[in-house]
């Protein structure tokens, strides 16, 4: 029978206990304190009922009492603020080896791509055991990124990204909703996670079994990067007009107005879409705008890219597979 | 009691001094402008309280099958417009605050009465302007207005819906104005600030707020509506604008529109909470002070709201600081009514009844708050049913039932009749149990990640769901009933004297209803506030 009354949400991921430990301590908290009240009021109200209590005794009050019920909640309070900000802050950071997973959310559907170029639509799948971090746009209004399972959740902006991450430790299948009201089908804006072995997702992950790849991501943005004409200006060899981008994701970045930026991918996506604001020590404002030229999808392609040229070997331009047609440049 | 007898010769009050539409329209009693507010905010109250129940009725399953999703969107967004801009906001400030402030600090008016009547019309255009624009079609955007869907994507009546806000707004600003200026200059001789009654105290700490806050949400709205209207780019960034702006703009007002919502509510306890234990109040200093911090804390908590939204680990751990230290005066006040009752002489009317209820259901409210203020945890119950079982436990479970304890409280004296005092306990019992069991699953349905603004849900959700609507069906019955023997209590209500109570406070020393200056003679004060003690009632009755 208690089946049909569910009271907690499966732990499926690493930080579900954490967050679960700190709910049951605020529900015993909670509810000693809701508890105390009550017996207070309920005590008080019986003991001194006018019937037998008709000379009510007149007392002003007392600054160890009103001490003591200050402090102590404000001390419980600290410990909670504590633990509570500890969490936040390791779901805030994710691991730096995490698997990247771009999620373009828009009404009201999500999109997902993966580092090898495979695509699903409502359907996230996930290796157990890995850390993942979600890198997301919408391409709209506002939506949330909510696993229940997982106890993460993270708003999906339109024109910047959001980050979020998780490490699942259960195979299965998991809601995936979106959390901020996105207009008629909101409630229909939702999916699965689905949470595979190791060896069932490569299976899954070589099979194609999202969409077909074209690719690696980095590839495809490998050769959007082509197209769109970057590589003019920012190509490896020339030392030219644009910075030189490899090895440029993550690191600092000195500005021509001496401030300091850290190349993240929302410093790349502005860079790239709105070139005047953030101007490189030592170059000139001559790039041109990109927006409206390239689709979110084609963003996080070149985003892939650009971070590719961080990495040791430069992986990402090593995946080269016959260029098929592309269809996320412009759209 | 003495006064009794003067009670059944017709004594001119400010109830009979006139009659006739134009002596209502164009009053400027504060007495009669609290009672338009009365009859306005109750019409509100059964218009939200309408969509509220065909929310209940098509969550009842788990397929969107009673309405369609965008009228289920526009239920849930006129609900929350109407419920907190055109019944909460106003409900105990200006019916009761209007009403009383003048009567408790010994005033014959507020200090600008005009304005007062002008603040009425104004929510009278305001939420007819409002109501319009749903009854023509009707808003979808949820009544926290976000961006960029309120300016681009919707295809409904966004601005019909933040213009009535807008104008609204300065209603509640020049309600605010007079509540200051008439506790700062028009207290009776002997009036001081430390014999002030709570009631007044928590109000002009309300009042501060909706003059510092409100012209932000209309100047936030304003840029809603121009945004949509001209495409200027302020929050779509698409048209170069920041929709986060509109978040942190929004919430700068809204946060604190909780407080102007509970304050008013919480001056309401502490009259009763004395009057029916015959004590002063523990700790007067505390709970007066507790009043201001809460304004002011208030004021810097508004992106708790945001801790999902994107802002910064730095920002979130600061404004998640300053949110648990705005729980401590709330706390505060919870401990020092407690301690009132401690060694009083407690009687179980309707009015205490409902103030049992209300340090209940707060309690929960305020401390599911802490759970909220928590960031890890925000992380995962933000935008759940765990939210909006939170803030219906401090608006409905607080405010309201505030609303209910001070109405009862003072109906005879703004009346001059008792009502049934049997069914008004039943109404109160009923209010406790219905609202418990329409909003505790809502905590566990929001934990197990039931999200908000759904029109379908999962199957597994439904046994909670069900429990709720059931839950909201009692309600339901609980607010009929004092909306029936209220007006019953009109006509057929026992006579209730100046003081049915026996409670001290100015209010109390003049006749039921009031004449319309209020007192006779101007009072003079010389006793503390809740001083059941030293003032027995023959003692300190004014002009008769």
């Amino acid at each position: 029978m208690w089946k049909n009354f569910p009271f907690f949400p499966e732990q499926a991921s690493a930080m579900a206990w954490q967050v679960d430990g700190l709910y049951f301590l605020l529900v015993a908290v909670s509810a000693f304190f809701t508890l105390l009240i009550f017996a207070l009021v309920l005590y008080f109200a019986v003991k001194y009922r006018r019937s037998v209590h008709p000379h009510p005794a007149q007392i002003e009050g007392s600054l160890p009492l009103e001490l003591t019920w200050t402090l102590i909640p404000l001390g419980i309070c600290m410990v909670f603020f504590a633990w509570g900000s500890l969490i936040y802050f390791q779901e805030a950071r994710p691991p730096k080896d995490a698997m990247e997973v771009y999620a373009v959310a828009k009404q009201w559907m999500w999109k997902f791509e993966y580092e090898n170029g495979q695509r699903d639509i409502n359907e996230l799948h996930v290796p157990v055991g890995r850390d993942i971090r979600m890198v997301m746009s919408s391409q709209d209004v506002i939506h949330s990124f909510f696993v229940p399972a997982f106890r993460v959740k993270a708003d999906v902006l339109p024109g910047r990204y959001t980050e979020t991450w998780f490490r699942p430790t259960k195979v299965g299948t998991y809601h995936l909703f979106c959390a901020e009201y996105c207009g008629t089908n909101h409630s229909a804006m939702i999916g699965q996670v689905i949470v595979m072995a190791p060896e069932e997702y490569q299976a899954w992950m070589n099979s194609g079994g999202g969409g077909g790849p074209t690719g690696s991501l980095a590839a495809n943005g490998e050769r959007l990067f082509g197209q769109l004409g970057c590589a003019t200006c920012h190509g490896l060899e020339t030392q030219g007009r644009g910075p030189n981008l490899a090895g440029l994701y993550g690191k600092p970045v000195l500005m021509a107005d001496g401030r300091t930026v850290t190349a993240d991918e929302n410093y790349i996506r502005e860079s790239i879409l709105n070139p005047g604001v953030k101007i490189v020590a030592g170059f000139k404002p001559i790039m041109p705008t990109f927006q409206g030229q390239v689709s979110e999808e084609g963003l996080m392609a070149l985003e892939a890219y650009i971070k590719s040229l961080s990495r040791p070997q430069a992986e990402g331009a090593a995946d080269h597979r016959p260029p098929a047609p592309d269809e996320s440049s412009t759209k | 009691m003495a006064t009794a007898a003067v009670q059944t010769v017709e004594r001119e009050n400010y109830l009979n001094s006139n009659y006739g539409i134009k002596s209502w329209l164009l009053t400027t009693d504060h007495k009669r402008i609290a009672m338009l507010y009365l009859i306005s905010i109750t019409v509100m109250f059964w218009i939200g309280g309408f969509f509220a129940m065909m929310i209940r009725l098509e969550l009842l399953t788990p397929a969107g099958d009673l309405v369609s999703s965008d009228t289920y969107n526009k239920l849930f967004t006129m609900h929350g417009i109407v419920m907190v801009f055109f019944f909460l906001i106003p409900s105990v400030p200006a019916v009761l605050g209007n009403f009383l402030i003048p009567l408790m600090v010994g005033a014959k008016d507020l200090a600008f009465p005009r304005v007062n009547l002008l603040s009425w019309y104004l929510y009278i255009i305001g939420a007819t302007t409002a109501l319009v624009s749903m009854v023509s079609g009707g808003v979808d955007t949820g009544w926290t207005f976000y961006t960029p869907f309120s300016t681009t994507y919707s295809n409904t009546h966004v601005i019909g819906a933040a213009i009535g806000i807008f104008i609204a707004g300065f209603s509640s600003i020049l309600t605010g104005l007079n509540f200051i200026v008439t506790i700062h200059r028009m207290r009776a001789p002997g009036m001081t600030w430390r014999r002030l009654p709570l009631f007044c105290w928590s109000n002009y700490a309300a009042a501060l707020i909706m003059m510092l806050g409100t012209p932000v949400i209309a100047i936030t709205l304003l840029l809603v509506a121009l945004e949509r209207a001209f495409h200027i780019g302020v929050f779509n960034p698409s048209l170069g604008g920041d929709p986060l702006l509109f978040q942190h703009l929004f919430w700068f007002y809204s946060h604190p529109a909780v407080y102007i919502m509970i304050l008013p509510g919480m001056g309401v306890m502490s009259e009763i909470v004395t009057c029916f234990s015959r004590k002063r109040v523990f700790g007067y200093e505390f709970v007066a002070l507790a009043s201001i911090a809460i304004a002011v804390l208030g004021f810097l908590v508004w992106a708790h709201h945001m801790f999902v939204a994107g802002i910064s680990v730095y920002a979130a751990l600061v404004f998640s600081l300053l949110s648990y230290f705005v729980a401590i005066p709330s706390a505060v006040k919870i401990f020092n009514w407690t301690a009132t009752l401690y060694k009083g002489s407690i009687r179980y009317e309707t009015p205490m009844l409902y103030a049992f209820g209300f340090i209940g259901l707060f309690t929960v409210g305020g401390l599911t708050g802490v759970f909220l203020a928590s960031l890890g945890l925000d992380v995962h119950v933000t935008d759940t049913y765990f939210v909006v079982a939170h803030f219906h436990y401090v608006m409905v479970g607080g405010m309201v039932m505030a609303y209910l304890a001070g109405l009862h409280f003072w109906w005879p004296k703004i009346t001059g009749r008792m009502y049934p005092e049997a069914w008004a306990k039943l109404s109160a019992l009923l209010v406790f149990v219905g609202f418990n069991t329409t909003f505790f699953p809502q905590f566990i349905l929001g934990y197990l990640g039931s999200p908000r603004r759904y029109h379908a849900y999962p199957p597994e959700f439904q046994v909670w769901n069900v429990l709720s609507t059931a839950g909201a069906s009692i309600l339901a019955v609980g607010y009929v009933l004092p909306m029936i023997y209220f007006l019953w209590s009109l006509r057929y209500g026992e006579p209730a004297g100046p003081n049915p109570y026996n409670a001290v406070g100015l209010e109390w020393m003049t006749p039921s209803p009031p004449p319309t200056h209020n007192f006779d003679e101007t009072p003079v004060v010389t006793w503390e506030a809740y001083d059941y003690e030293h003032q027995p009632q023959e003692e300190v009755t004014v002009g008769h």
